[in-house]
Parts: C-alpha cells; structure tokens; sequence
C-alpha cells in the first residue's frame, strides 16, 4: 500500500516541478521587456550599444534626467488620477447602491446602458469632447482631464460596485431603518462599511486606467501647461529620442503605480479583473 | 415613502447626469459632426456648415482609407488569435497547480496593468534597428545577416505590431479564462477519466463546451480593446511606415488632431463605433446566456 502510494506520488511530483520550470521560463520571457526597461534606466547613456545586459556601471542620470524634464508632468499625473478616483467613487458608489437595492423597474436598462457605454471607444468621445472643452474654456486643464478620465471608469466602478452591493443583507438595512436611521445613515453606516473591499477594488482600477490614459492627455491639452507623464513619454518617442536612459527612467516611474499595486493589493486585482469583465 | 424616493434620485442623479454628458452626449455630437464641415475655423466663427454626406464621401474615396480598413482587419483578427491561443494555452497549464502557480500566474497579470506608453517605450527600444537588443541577439547567434527594421519598413511594422499587442493581451486572456477554468466542477473530469476518456477528449467535450461563455467574452472584448487600439500604433509606429500600419483609430486621430478636420475624424469614428456596437450587442448576447 505505502509503496504504491509512494511510487504514485513520486511520479506525480516530477512534472509538477517541470511545470513550475516551464512557468519560470514564461514569465521570463513575458516580463523581459520590463525588467530591460529597468536595467536600461540604470546605465548611463543608454545609447544601447554600451549598454549591458545587467547594470554594471549604475547611474541614475537617466532619473535625474527624467525627474528634471517630467517632474512636473508627474504631479499633474498623480493629481488627476487622485481626483479621477475621488470623482468616479463620489459618483459611481451611490449610485451602485440605488441600483443595488431600491430600484426594480428599470435597472436592467441602465446596466446595460453602462455595458454599451463602456464600449464607447475613447477616440470618439475626445472628438466631440474637443469642441465642447474648447468652447468651455476647459482644455488643458485638471478638472477637464478628470471629467474625460472618469468615463473609461464610472460604467465598470457602477457594474461592480453594484454587483457586490446585491449581496448586502436587506435584513441589516431594514432594522437600522426600523431603529429610526435615515435612509442616508443606514447607507453610510451600514452599506459603506461592508462594501469596502468592492470599492477599494473599484479605486484601484480606476487609479490605473486614469494614470495609464493616453488618448484624452493627447487630445484634450494642446500646452506643456498639464501635461500627464503618458504623454511626456509620448513625446520622447515622437523626437525620436537617442538618448533611451531618461525615456526609460519615465516609464519605469510610470510603471511603478500598477508594480505597487500588484504586490500590495493583489486580492483586489484580481477579484476585479474578474468580476469587471464577466461581471 | 416620499423621502425613500426624494434620496433615490438624489444619489442617482450625478450618475444619470454624467452618463448623459459624457457618453449619450458626445455619441448625438458626433453623429452631427459628421455631417458638418467642421474645422479649425468653426472654433473662431462659431459656424459648422451642412454637409450632407460629403465627409463620408471624401473618406471613403480616399485610398488611404481602404488600406486601413484591411490592416484594421488583419491586426484584430491576427492578434486576437494569437493572444487567444496562447492565453487558453497558458490558462489550462496553470490550472493544473503545482509548486509557485500562483505567484507566476500573478507576476503575469503586469504587462496588463502597465501604462501602454510605458511598455511601447521599451518596446520600441528592443526593436530599434542598429541598437535594439532583439536585433544584436539575433545577430550574436548568427540568426539575420543583417539587422532587421523592425519598425521602420512597410513588411514588418506590422508584425511588430502585433506581437507587441499580444504581448499586451495575453495576460488579460489568461486571468478571466482561468477564472472561467476554475467555474468547471472538477467531478466533470472525474468521471470522464472514470469513463475512459483522455485528456484530449475531456478538454474537447468538457472544457470547451463548457468555457464557451467565458471565450466568447474574452474574444469580443478583446476585438472592442483591438478596434481601439491607438496608444501602442502611435507610440510604436505612428501608422507609418507609408501608412502600413494606420488603423481606422489613428486615421480618425490624425483627421481630427493633426489636420484638424473635425468633421472627416467624425465620420471616421462613426463607422468605428458602428463596428464596435455590433460586437458589443454580440458580448451581450453571450453575456446574458449564464454559464451553467
């Protein structure tokens, strides 16, 4: 008995550890741009000839460079991804709630008016996005960028948030209901509380499409006045810059919020990308 | 029971108001738009003139135009293949879990939630011609004789392209079709290896049948993610070279932004959004169909 179970494990256990080998060997390959992205911001130069495949000679002249010339393009970043979050979760929490549990009658159809509206390609609303910004005197500027930003995050915030807000157990509501709270404290006491790894999950998303943007920071400012970093790298690129140290300095700062944020707060991640795509 | 509905509309109206403004909105002033002769000077004049159908016309007279249609077509259908194949490959084999599974199929959710500039800058460091890294390995192992252009010539830019696309996908194909995986009661493939069946069998008559919710998903989205696609084609090639890799998205860009012809991009993304609603009410076809 113990020997066949023995020889059973044994021969399971070998390939297990070929999986993990030829697991190893896919995330190397899928994550070498990355790690070369790193190792390029470290050298000096980085005209790429000189450079080597691990960094030797370390410089930071690439950060000192990129922190010089995209210092402020980052602030602007981090401001308008802030206020993008604060904006959508001010927006899309309430209204998940209400969907969640007090409307019957026509829910459906604005659910499914989110799910169109989240289809909407980007470059279609900055087309007519532009001309209404111009004649309100709001391009190039932060809380135009925020209002745009927010579109590729409101539909998926609501559809999650009110997803994970059907399960809130209605018995909980109603008593603090029957013990006098009104129908905002029962929310902002009883709902909010328990809803917060939903919306922390939905935060965090909404933080990466909104540092990630590309297609409203190239349309919606035509100055170096607000200028997020997404485009400060663009703009390397289109100068055919040489010099690949502080370009490449630029993108590991820019990817630095999703690294973060998938050590720290993988749980939500994933919960997220799940639940935001099947819902 | 009148102040239930005064706080119902009270939290739902900023929603109702921004979907309104943001997305109802600029979908009627686009279709407009595309109608008008809308350009730099309406700006100062304040005055769109009527149209009619000529900025459709003139878009689809172009020959520009048709050759973007074709790459549109073949850089969707090419890469969603491809991210998909790899994806359903790399999902399946980290379903059967063994030592660190968890961790890798975690570490390869990055590409995915890196900014898409930040990836098409060392993307398009690794491809650069004289000094790229894929260029001097091939030639340290005597693959090329000579470097190749990966971004600078009409035959590869392309290829390029697209494997930088796939790149970017696989990692969003892998998670939502291993959480579809995981949706597979394992009793299923139990009792077909009770029955004889091999695991061939089992991934063709359980696992497919089963995940066809969840691939039909997966393919639709990705062909809305592809249809839009703009960041990576312009930070990679900027459509070039000789329009060899302009998609319907950087035409729409480059009418509106570069020439400033609000009108023709307007009618250039209409007929993307077109495309788009078709697949989107084909996502919600599948998507209303629950998985068993």
């Amino acid at each position: 008995m113990s020997t066949i179970v023995s020889a059973a494990s044994r021969r399971a256990r070998r390939p297990r550890y070929l999986s993990t080998a030829f697991g190893i060997l896919v995330v190397v390959i899928m994550l070498f741009p990355v790690y070369w992205m790193v190792n390029a911001s470290l050298q000096r130069g980085g005209s790429a000839i000189g450079s080597t495949l691990i960094p030797i000679n370390l410089s930071w002249s690439g950060y000192e460079a990129a922190l010089r010339e995209q210092g402020q393009n980052l602030v602007t970043s981090i401001i308008v991804s802030a206020g993008t979050v604060a904006f959508t979760l001010l927006i899309s929490v309430p209204a998940a709630y209400i969907l969640a549990k007090f409307v019957r009658r026509g829910t459906s159809i604005f659910i499914l008016a989110l799910l169109v509206a989240q289809m909407v390609p980007g470059i279609v609303l900055a087309n007519a996005l532009y001309s209404v910004y111009s004649s309100l005197g709001i391009l190039n500027s932060i809380p135009g960028l925020i209002l745009a930003d927010a579109s590729r995050c409101i539909p998926f915030s609501i559809i999650l948030l009110r997803a994970f807000m059907l399960a809130l157990p209605s018995e909980l509501l109603e008593a603090a209901r029957i013990d006098g709270a009104s129908h905002f404290r029962a929310f902002r006491s009883i709902a909010l509380p328990l809803s917060q790894n939903a919306i922390i999950t939905a935060g965090l998303f909404s933080f990466l499409f909104t540092w990630g943007d590309f297609i409203f920071a190239v349309t919606l400012t035509t100055t170096a006045d607000v200028r997020p970093i997404t485009l400060g790298i663009y703009n390397y690129l289109a100068a055919q810059q040489q010099e690949w140290g502080p370009v490449m300095a630029t993108s590991v700062i820019a990817a630095l919020p999703a690294m973060i944020i998938l050590m720290a707060a993988q749980r939500y991640i994933t919960a997220g990308s799940l639940s935001g795509a099947l819902k | 029971m009148r102040s239930e509905r005064r706080f119902v509309w009270l939290m739902l109206a900023p929603a109702l108001l921004y979907v309104a403004g943001f997305f109802a909105y600029p979908i009627v002033k686009n279709v407009v738009m595309g109608f008008q002769d809308y350009s730099i000077t309406t700006f100062y004049t304040g005055e769109a003139p009527w149209v009619g159908l000529a900025n459709y016309a003139q878009v689809f007279a172009s020959r520009v135009f048709s050759v973007a249609v074709v790459n549109t077509a073949v850089f969707t259908v090419v890469s969603i293949s491809l991210q998909f194949a790899i994806g359903l490959a790399l999902a399946v084999f980290f379903h059967r879990k063994f030592p660190l599974s968890v961790a890798l199929r975690s570490l390869l959710l990055l590409p995915w939630l890196l900014p898409l500039l930040a990836s098409t800058a060392v993307w398009r460091w690794i491809l650069d011609q004289d000094s790229g890294i894929l260029n001097q390995a091939l030639g340290f192992f005597h693959l090329t004789s000579s470097a190749i252009p990966w971004l600078s010539s009409p035959s590869f830019a392309m290829i390029s392209l697209i494997a930088v696309k796939v790149w970017v996908a696989v990692p969003f194909n892998l998670a939502i079709l291993y959480g579809g995986l995981q949706g597979i009661p394992g009793e299923l493939y139990e009792a077909a290896s009770i029955d004889g069946a091999s695991p061939g069998q089992a991934f063709r008559f359980i696992t497919l049948p089963l995940l066809r919710p969840v691939i039909g998903v997966v393919i639709v989205l990705g062909i809305i993610y592809t249809l839009e696609s703009l960041d990576i084609i312009l930070g990679l090639t900027g459509g070039g070279p000789a329009n060899s890799t302009d998609t319907l998205s950087t035409l729409s860009y480059l009418e509106s932004f570069e020439r400033y012809s609000f009108g023709t991009g307007a009618a250039i993304s209409n007929i993307i959004i077109v495309v788009s609603m078709i697949f989107t009410f084909i996502y919600l076809r599948i998507d209303r169909r629950p998985a068993q």
